[in-house]
Parts: structure tokens; C-alpha cells; sequence
């Protein structure tokens, strides 16, 4: 009787790890990538990025465009905001520091907002930023 | 009755100590009236603009915060992708 209860005991150990490691594998993927609509869109060049750390809409404004500029900047403020906190810096210091890397993480083809506030496209150069940007 | 009694302490104001309070007041008004003749000779006229005020909010921020910032940005940047 006892010895096979430790088996069982032991079975039931062993399943709980087994669960717990596949769980832990789900739940720490590689970096998320970008959604397909948002990733097409930016390389089509409908969307750009701000100066002001978000993404703005270039050109004629379209229902399903919005969707994703406004999706994909809700989430930007959300950790703007969280990391704005951490840093002691205000939402809009954090959100213009993030436009300065954003636009130089753009490449070549995409859409960014020059110093003037027009839409420029990236070239194989350094992009057009504000002075102030490190 | 009562406001005479009260009209006859503020007679009382002959006294040395009050007499001395009135003639440092007096000095005082004295200087500022010399002073006018000088604030009237250093009159600048300015006239309001026609156009509204306009204030960037944006230039408020220092370019000392944006590079105090600027790694953790680009880290923030690198780890939501997704968004960037």
C-alpha cells in the first residue's frame, strides 16, 4: 500500500513539473512581432511616425487605418506612461524621447515627421530629427 | 452716549507717542511724492499683440532630459516590438 503511494505521489510530482515548464515555455515567447495589418501598412507607407512618439496617419485617412493607429497608440501611451513613472520624467518627455528613437529605427522606404512637421520618407542617410534629439 | 465716550479717547491722540507715529507717517508720504516726478520720467509704453500668444509645449522640454532618457527609450523601444 505505501509503496504505491509513493509512486503515485511521485507520478503526480513529476506531471506538476512537466505543466509548469510547459507553461513557462508559452509564457516567455521570443520579442512579439508587429501584427501583419500594422506591419503592411507601415511599409506601404500609410503610416509614420511622429515626433511626438506616436504613429500618425500619412495621406487619406481610411476607417481600418485609424483602427490600427489608434490601437497601436493606446499601447504606446500605456507604457509611455509606466515608464515615465520609473524614470521620474513627465508622459509627453518620455513619449518625445521615444519619437527621437523611433524615427531613427525607421528604414529605409517607411514614413517619419521632419522638424518642419511634414511627412518625409526614409532614406539610406540619417533622418531629419529635432535638435534636441540625442 | 457711548460714541461720545469713544470720540473723546480718540482725542486723546494729542499724546506724545501718537504725535510721533503721525510725523514718521508724514515723512513717508513725504519720499514717495518726491519719487513720482522720477517714475513718470521712466515710463515705457508697451502695446499688447495683435495676435494670440501661442506657447509650444514642446519646447518646454529640455534637450538634459531627452538624453537622460534616451536609453531607456531605446530599450523600451526593443522590447514592444509589437507596437514600435
Amino acid at each position: 500500500m505505501g509503496d504505491r503511494m509513493t509512486k503515485r505521489l511521485t507520478r503526480a510530482v513529476l506531471t506538476g513539473a512537466m505543466i509548469a515548464t510547459a507553461i513557462g515555455g508559452i509564457a516567455v515567447p521570443a520579442f512579439a512581432q508587429r501584427d501583419p495589418a500594422y506591419a503592411a501598412a507601415r511599409a506601404a507607407g500609410q503610416v509614420g511616425e511622429k515626433m511626438d512618439g506616436y504613429l500618425g496617419i500619412v495621406g487619406a485617412e481610411t476607417p481600418d487605418l485609424r483602427r490600427i493607429v489608434n490601437d497601436i497608440n493606446i499601447k504606446r501611451r500605456a507604457v509611455y506612461s509606466e515608464r515615465a513613472k520609473a524614470t521620474n520624467a513627465t508622459l509627453e518627455e518620455y513619449a518625445l524621447t521615444a519619437g527621437c528613437q523611433a524615427i531613427l529605427a525607421t528604414v529605409p522606404g517607411e514614413k517619419y515627421q521632419a522638424p518642419d512637421g511634414t511627412w518625409a520618407t526614409r532614406g539610406a542617410g540619417a533622418p531629419m530629427r529635432d535638435s534636441r534629439c540625442p | 452716549m457711548n460714541s461720545h465716550e469713544l470720540t473723546d479717547c480718540a482725542g486723546a491722540a494729542t499724546f506724545p507717542v501718537m504725535q510721533g507715529i503721525r510725523r514718521k507717517r508724514s515723512t513717508k508720504w513725504m519720499g514717495a511724492a518726491c519719487l513720482i516726478p522720477f517714475a513718470l520720467a521712466g515710463c515705457i509704453t508697451i502695446n499688447a499683440p495683435e495676435e494670440p500668444i501661442v506657447i509650444e509645449l514642446n519646447v518646454n522640454i529640455r534637450q538634459e532630459v531627452i538624453y537622460r532618457l534616451a536609453e531607456d527609450a531605446g530599450n523600451t523601444i526593443e522590447e514592444n516590438a509589437d507596437i514600435f
